[in-house]
């Protein structure tokens, strides 16, 4: 059972990471076909300085994602707090609230945003996917930061109010650095789930106006261009670093070894 | 009425998500009920009045019965398959790997998973296109979702196997079972609340993509999320869009409702 199970365990990290692999080493190979054999060469990374439409949508990506990671971790440690600090009616119901957002398949929650959006007025474009990616964030950062809270209870900020600190004080100079890792790692998640989501961006993008998985998923469904290998392959680098980045500094469930 | 400054510290923390979340999710997913009814979507100044022909025609015509079967045939194919390729894996870490070794695999593991979904569905195009001969294939389309779904069961089949105190296989070893006895027996049932929430987590979002199949799939691509997908982006039909969505949602939560006692009870036991 032993060996049997570990090489199982290889062939499905086989399986996660080959097909990463070759798109990495087509972006790099020079034959626009994906023709071997394999010629190394930088031409499509330089295709892409010069390809106007992705530099601009990968900009429109990383100012959604940075203004997301503000706003969802802002509004989430909040939230997190009111759960964690108080005991009131329908804090269940509020829990229960944050269910949707990650449950209904995106399909639907992009569709009826756009229903929504567009008839009330907001209309589609960038403020649209920023509004759509902060909610679809919230319910992770309440999380993340919540499981870190538990860990500290509100006994360290009753000793800070005993010695004369006002709960904003408190909560300023003694709660916030102790739960500081877990709004690091909230923040990294909601910038994550922002920068790499297309279904909401999809629907709420008006024409001319795209984030960079959205240019992506155009350029795929028109041919096969070898440049998004290219970018495909930065993007793949920036979030799995940021998660083992995350990774390194906090343990999932808070204990800290 | 008097206000305290408790339910004025609550509200003005929690007030703020959960406006969010009204106005981005509550409100929209409300709109889209109502869009659902009407004859056609109110806007540009068109006239639309009550109808329940959109759901009539979930039911008489052919095409989106059979392709919503297709969705829900497709959402078990790789359900099954994640799960199954998962467990040994996850045995494998829990049981057989130690330390900074388990540590850096299980990292391994789940790092995809935090990586752009549409980045990853592209990737298999380059492996499966040409001689490989399986690019715009409904095998594509399951390989594809496999891909990228495995990593929620490895990580939710992990956590319950981890839960397992080892001394209850070794009672039952003691006890004279056999190492499969005791597997089947102590270890499977105990770690089946793990198999179902993987399960939920990969068979829910399958049902509704539409991006991996219309990448991997070609034409095997006519589902039920692609369908639904065009009512928005090319035919402009809102309100049938709108049913066919809250169908699919209404077949969801049946089938969680159906699955919900099986599932308690192994929670209760675990």
């Amino acid at each position: 059972m032993n060996s049997f199970c570990k090489a199982w365990l290889g062939l499905v990290l086989a399986f996660l990471y080959l097909p990463i692999l070759v798109m990495m080493v087509m972006a790099f190979n020079q034959s626009a076909l994906y023709e071997f054999p394999f010629t190394f060469d930088l031409v499509w990374f330089k295709a892409l300085i010069s390809n106007e439409r992705l530099l601009q949508a990968s900009l429109n990506s990383v100012w959604i994602a940075l203004a997301n990671t503000v706003i969802a971790t802002t509004l989430g440690t909040l939230a997190a707090l009111a759960f964690a600090r108080y005991e009131f009616r329908g804090k269940t119901l509020l829990q229960l609230l944050l269910l949707p957002p990650i449950t209904i398949p995106w399909l639907i929650i992009g569709t009826a945003m756009l229903i929504f959006f567009f008839w009330s007025g907001i209309g589609r474009g960038l403020h649209a996917i920023l509004l759509g990616h902060v909610a679809l964030s919230l319910p992770y950062v309440i999380v993340v930061v919540g499981a870190q809270l538990k860990n500290y209870g509100p006994q360290l900020e009753e000793a800070a109010a005993t010695l004369g600190a006002s709960p904003v004080e408190a909560f300023w100079r003694v709660s916030l650095p102790l739960i500081a890792p877990g709004i690091a790692a909230a923040a990294a998640f909601a910038f994550a789930v922002s920068f790499d989501q297309f279904v909401i961006s999809y629907f709420l993008a008006p024409p001319g106006i795209s984030t960079l998985p959205v240019e992506i998923y155009t350029s795929i469904r028109k041919g096969f261009t070898p440049e998004i290998n290219a970018i495909s392959t930065i993007i793949l680098f920036v979030s799995m670093g940021l998660m083992l980045l995350v990774a390194r500094n906090y343990r999932f469930g808070g204990n800290r070894k | 009425m008097i206000i305290s400054r408790r339910q004025r510290v609550l509200a003005s923390l929690t007030a703020p998500a959960y406006l969010w979340l009204a106005l981005t999710i509550f409100l929209p997913l409300s709109a889209m009920l109502y869009f659902s009814f009407l004859t056609v979507a109110p806007v540009g100044g068109r006239e639309s009045s009550f109808t329940l022909a959109h759901y009539r025609a979930f039911f008489t015509k052919e095409v989106y019965w059979y392709n919503a079967w297709r969705s829900f045939e497709l959402a078990f194919y790789v359900t099954t398959f994640c799960v199954v390729l998962a467990y040994p894996a996850a045995y494998a870490l829990t049981h057989y790997i130690k330390g900074r070794w388990r540590e850096a695999l299980f990292l391994l593991v789940v790092l995809p998973f935090w990586s752009n979904a549409l980045v990853r569905t592209f990737s298999w195009t380059m492996v499966l296109r040409g001689d490989v001969g399986l690019l715009f294939t409904y095998p594509a389309i399951v390989i594809g979702l496999v891909h990228a779904y495995l990593p929620y069961a490895i990580l939710t089949i992990y956590v319950s196997l981890e839960a397992i105190e080892q001394s209850l296989t070794e009672a039952a070893r003691s006890l004279g079972a056999s190492p499969l006895a005791a597997f089947l027996r102590v270890t499977l049932p105990l770690s089946l609340p793990g198999v179902f929430a993987g399960a939920i987590l990969i068979f829910v979002p399958v049902t509704g993509s539409f991006m991996e199949p219309r990448i991997l799939g070609g034409k095997n691509a006519m589902m039920l999320g692609p369908i639904i997908e065009n009512q928005f982006t090319a035919v402009f039909n809102w309100p049938l869009g709108a049913a066919l969505s809250f169908i699919m949602l209404a077949i969801m939560l049946l089938m969680l409702a159906a699955g919900a006692p099986f599932f308690a009870r192994y929670l209760r036991q675990g």
